[in-house]
């Protein structure tokens, strides 16, 4: 009997999700020993067309991780969603969004213009931006449509299972792999991580206080942060309340807050709202000039809030004119 | 026993006793001075000089330390013994002559004056010696003591400064038979005993007459006793051994079904109007003090005096202070035209006083309220509508000469009156009760802007408040009169009665609960609930809502960060379905 | 579309004890007032998750009331003064979203206050109305 057939693809990422392959270690060998490796642009050489002469629902299993910002990318995911049986999302780029969603809070126009002319290092005097068309020397040159929209993956194609993390741990791949290959598989939507929230396993959830409320609001760089202490207890914000666990509290154990990798529970829908709820009710102060100025004491709130989960909260982006209704 | 004979009495007394206790027995008087029963006789004045025979030798002793021996005769009147104080008395008529109980002995012996020469007419101190043993024995403060020898010697305290060690019991000038003590209250000096209403204190009392049990207690922060260490004079004196200093205030924690809260009033502080002179003017008394001093059983047996002790010709009672005024409480506290009228008919039906009546609206509301009301109108008792703007003593005609001045605008007149009273009643109104914001955090209540504790429901649940199992009864709850206050707490008794009685009470079904199957145990919810109805379970390692204090608001459910917490009848799923429902036309 | 005029949706979060007693007796007084708002009741202005306030604007919303008691006066003692910080912060954020200040209100209405529950929303209806519509459809396909 043949090996199943598995595939890796990457997205809008940064590439941190093919390291946590990598950091597999010695597993990943009895991953190649278990299984074919189809398609892994960013370490084999495999082509579109070897992919698209291959039958449907051929490949077992597809990886994908980053979110969905070009036409190239749309394609290329509903290919390996033909090809495959099943498609897991990888990372919280693929699964939330991620930190390339953030950029739903503009459009492709005031992207294109802050990247490529507005910049102190960028020297571009002619205003050049990338155009999906050029004619150079009679020769048409194209480049993938760049939407106003940034997608995470189930936004755009079907998706079965989701790891989440920026980027996942070893474990929780491994544990996903191996529940692949035993055929052991959850119902399909789950997030393969458990539906509770970090602080049911940070272990600065006992040093809270019987009635955890704050007067002010401090980032991480401003005090000496305790390394036994509950973030929120020191009035520093930590979205781990309001993010799934399973992460390892790898942040945490390096004495930073939780930045919200993990997207929230199952029964959360909208991860920035839900945290932004519980701190404002956590802030102890009733009068209404005082309220205003430790709201201003958070430093910019929305990328806070959604650093990891703009594409998927109930707004997705930002209202704008120029972004037509389903515009990519 | 010993056998001794006393005037040709024959007697058996225990071994020990003095000729003085013995001839007590006999109802045979020695006069004393120097001698006070709970103090060691010290035989200073000798004035209770008697004659002894012991055997066949007669003697001169001093009665109050001589302790008795078997066969011994004594004469209490015998020629010998009463020239002898008649010599004593007479020194002590030169050493002090305004001394009211030499005279009266002096009298009682016949000396009519003293050969020997008079240094200060106005001295009063016999150098007995009381003031001093009850300072070391009684007190414990050894504040005062004998000074300087012979003719100069004198009762003081060190260098006759104002001493460190004085607790200002004033215990000195009680014990003093003449009267040569006064006390007075320098540099703000803490005198422990303050006068009470209109009468004197004293640190072992019955709070008031009508006080159910009538037990007296010991105010410990003006018994001499939680001051020195010493003293237990009212332990030595009570035959039944009822005193005891030793007990201590006891918490008794009790578990209950329902409570009721009854925590009454306080009276407005009549100080905070200093127009109104009270605590200037003598004649100035607040509503509670005039009460007492008609209550037949106060002070002053129900009679109507001035602070002199002379009749009132005329009485100005004040209504509304503290009530009705922007600057102190805006509500009508309710009760003060009904007893201000009270006070009116008293005053009318034990003196011959005229009475002034100051008020800014008459609120006889009550049943039978109008008609007593009519009834003072026929008694000629004097309405002024108007609010007094102040109460002086300084005269401008011969009339006001001696009296305090009501200044008013008489509204229905339409002119500033001035009218001299002898007496001023303040009828102060009623303010939430001292601590009344610890009880409020204590059961989770809720105030009304005026602070008195705010009800479920002014009409549907006037006892209840928002805490099930929790009542209200009386002033607490806001001012109201006696006949209100017996119905109200009738009701909250029955209301409790009706729950305790049930054993168990209806929950509102709006209520959060938490699902502890998603609860990460973050407790950030914990301090979200006004009614601590969240709490934490360490073994679970999840929050938990005690659906009995639950109200259902859904604070909590709306911050749950995982989602965990959900509110019944309001479940996030249910609002969602809502608002889709609401925008999809 | 145009030609046609612009009527706001605007969802209104009232609490049970003060707003949604004072709308009723809005109503009971026999005052009129703008058709728009469309009420959604709960028991205390603390319910309301800002998730909520979100969903109401993806489905369509062009403005959202949120009204509770006056402060001091909450039911549930300060259930409105979670809703207050809440709304502070939601106002740093919502113009990332491209939600204009003025469509996200929070009104102190007592049971009482009948009449200021018709000014609320009659001022609020015009607000939203000048303002246009929020095109709830843009930013996305799916769902």
């Amino acid at each position: 009997m043949s090996k199943p057939k598995v595939a890796f693809y990457w997205c809008a990422s940064c590439g941190g999700c093919e390291e946590a392959v990598v950091d597999l270690a010695e597993n990943i060998l009895k991953v190649v020993e278990a299984v074919d490796i189809v398609f892994w642009p960013v370490a084999l050489d495999f082509k579109r067309k070897d992919i698209e002469a291959m039958p449907d629902k051929s490949i077992a299993v597809t990886f994908i991780n980053g979110a969905i910002r070009l036409s190239e990318q749309e394609e290329m995911v509903k290919l390996l969603r033909k090809k495959s049986q099943l498609i897991v999302a990888f990372g919280s780029c693929a699964h939330l969004g991620g930190v390339p969603g953030l950029a739903n809070f503009w459009d492709r126009e005031s992207i294109f213009n802050r990247a490529y002319k507005t910049t102190p290092s960028t020297h571009n005097p002619e205003g050049i931006v990338p155009q999906e068309k050029v004619t150079v020397d009679g020769k048409e040159l194209t480049l993938p449509k760049f939407y106003n929209t940034v997608f995470r993956l189930d936004q755009i194609i079907d998706v079965d299972y989701y790891l989440p993390g920026c980027a996942p741990p070893p474990d929780l791949v491994m544990n996903a792999i191996n529940a692949i290959l035993e055929g052991k598989l959850p119902p399909k939507g789950t997030v393969l991580s458990p539906n509770k929230s970090l602080c049911d396993d940070c272990k600065r959830n006992e040093t809270k206080p019987e009635k955890l409320t704050i007067k002010e609001i401090k980032r991480p760089h401003e005090i000496m942060l305790d390394p036994e202490k509950c973030f929120l207890a020191q009035g520093v914000i930590c979205m781990g309340p309001a993010t799934r666990t399973g992460c390892g509290e790898r942040c945490i154990e390096a004495n930073m807050p939780c930045r919200g990798c993990f997207g929230p529970t199952d029964q959360v829908i909208d991860q920035g709202a839900k945290f932004l709820s519980v701190l404002a009710s956590i802030i102890d102060v009733n009068d209404e000039k005082e309220i205003e100025k430790v709201m201003d004491t958070i430093v910019d709130p929305a990328g806070t809030f959604y650093r990891f989960s703009l594409p998927s909260s109930l707004m997705r982006r930002k209202r704008m004119p120029s972004v037509a209704d389903n515009e990519k | 026993m010993v056998k001794i004979k006393i005037n040709g009495k024959e007697t058996k007394v225990e071994k020990g006793t003095t000729i003085l206790k013995a001839a007590e027995k006999l109802d045979i008087k020695i006069p004393t001075l120097c001698y006070h029963p709970l103090l060691e006789p010290y035989s200073a004045c000798r004035i209770c000089m008697v004659e002894i025979k012991i055997g066949k030798r007669n003697e001169l002793v001093t009665a109050c330390n001589t302790v008795v021996e078997n066969g011994m005769e004594i004469f209490t009147d015998s020629e010998r013994a009463l020239k002898a104080r008649k010599m004593n008395i007479e020194l002590l008529m030169a050493r002090a002559p305004a001394a009211e109980p030499v005279k009266e002995i002096a009298k009682e012996l016949g000396v009519e004056k003293t050969r020997f020469e008079i240094k200060d007419p106005n001295e009063k101190c016999i150098l007995c010696g009381l003031c001093v043993r009850t300072c070391e024995q009684v007190v414990g403060a050894k504040a005062i003591s004998f000074i300087e020898r012979g003719a100069d010697r004198k009762v003081s305290t060190p260098f006759g400064e104002p001493s460190e060690d004085c607790i200002g019991c004033a215990a000195c000038a009680y014990f003093c038979p003449t009267e040569a003590i006064t006390v007075e209250d320098l540099d703000k000096r803490e005198v422990i005993h303050d006068e009470m209403i209109l009468g004197p204190n004293s640190a072992i009392r019955v709070p008031i007459r009508q006080a159910v049990p009538m037990v007296p207690f010991i105010d410990e922060e003006n018994c001499i006793h939680f001051k020195t260490g010493n003293c237990k004079l009212c332990e030595k004196v009570c035959e039944k051994e009822a005193i005891n200093h030793d007990m201590e205030d006891e918490e008794i924690e009790l578990e209950v079904g329902t409570i009721i809260i009854a925590t009454g009033f306080k009276g407005f502080d009549a100080k905070k109007v200093p127009a109104y002179g009270y605590g200037r003017f003598k004649n100035v008394l607040t509503a509670l003090e005039f009460e007492r001093m008609v209550n037949a059983s106060g002070p002053t047996g129900g009679q109507i005096r001035l602070a002199d002790g002379r009749e009132p010709e005329s009485v100005g009672i004040i209504h509304c202070v503290g009530s009705r005024d922007e600057n102190f409480n805006e509500y009508c506290s309710r009760v003060c035209c009904m007893y201000s009228l009270k006070f009116a008919h008293i005053i009318k039906e034990r003196t011959n006083a005229e009475v002034y009546n100051f008020y800014i609206d008459m609120r006889a509301f009550g049943k039978g309220y109008e008609e007593f009301y009519h009834k003072l109108l026929e008694e000629g008792v004097h309405f002024i509508r108007g609010r007094v703007s102040e109460i002086s003593d300084v005269a401008l005609t011969p009339e006001e000469e001696g009296k305090l001045i009501i200044r008013v605008e008489d509204t229905l007149v339409g002119t500033v009156r001035r009218i001299p009273v002898d007496m001023a009643i303040l009828s102060v109104g009623l303010e939430p009760n001292f601590g009344s914001d610890e009880i409020t955090r204590m059961f989770n209540l809720s105030c009304s802007q005026d602070a008195f504790f705010l009800e479920k429901h002014p009409k549907l649940a006037p006892v209840s408040t928002a805490a099930d199992g929790i009542f209200l009864a009386g002033t607490c709850q806001g001012p109201k009169d006696i006949p209100d206050t017996v119905a109200q707490a009738g009701a909250a008794a029955s209301e409790a009665l009706a729950l305790a009685d049930k054993g168990k009470f209806e929950l509102e079904p709006v209520t959060a609960e938490i699902n502890e199957e998603l609860c990460s145990g973050c407790q950030l919810c914990i301090a979200l609930c006004p009614f601590s109805a969240i709490s934490y379970n360490k073994e679970k390692d999840i929050s938990e809502v005690n659906e009995a204090l639950c109200k259902g608001c859904g604070t909590c459910v709306a911050a749950c960060p995982s989602g965990a917490a959900m509110q019944n009848h309001f479940r996030d799923e249910q609002i969602i379905a809502e608002i889709e429902g609401i925008l999809s036309v | 579309m145009s030609n046609e005029k612009f009527e706001p949706k605007i969802v209104g979060f009232l609490c049970n004890w003060c707003s949604y007693t004072g709308a009723d007796l809005a109503g009971t007084s026999r005052m009129t007032y703008q058709p728009n708002l469309r009420i959604i009741r709960v028991m205390c202005s603390g319910r309301v998750d800002p998730q909520f306030i979100f969903k109401a604007f993806k489905e369509g919303a062009d403005g959202v009331l949120i009204a509770g008691c006056h402060p001091g006066d909450c039911h549930y003692k300060e259930g409105n003064y979670k809703a207050l910080r809440r709304y502070k912060l939601i106002k740093k954020l919502q113009s990332e979203f491209g939600i204009e200040d003025e469509r996200i209100r929070l009104e102190w209405i007592s049971a009482s206050e009948g009449a200021k529950f018709q000014e609320v929303c009659n001022e609020f209806t015009e607000t939203i109305r000048k303002l246009g519509p929020f095109n709830s459809k843009k930013g996305g396909k799916n769902e």
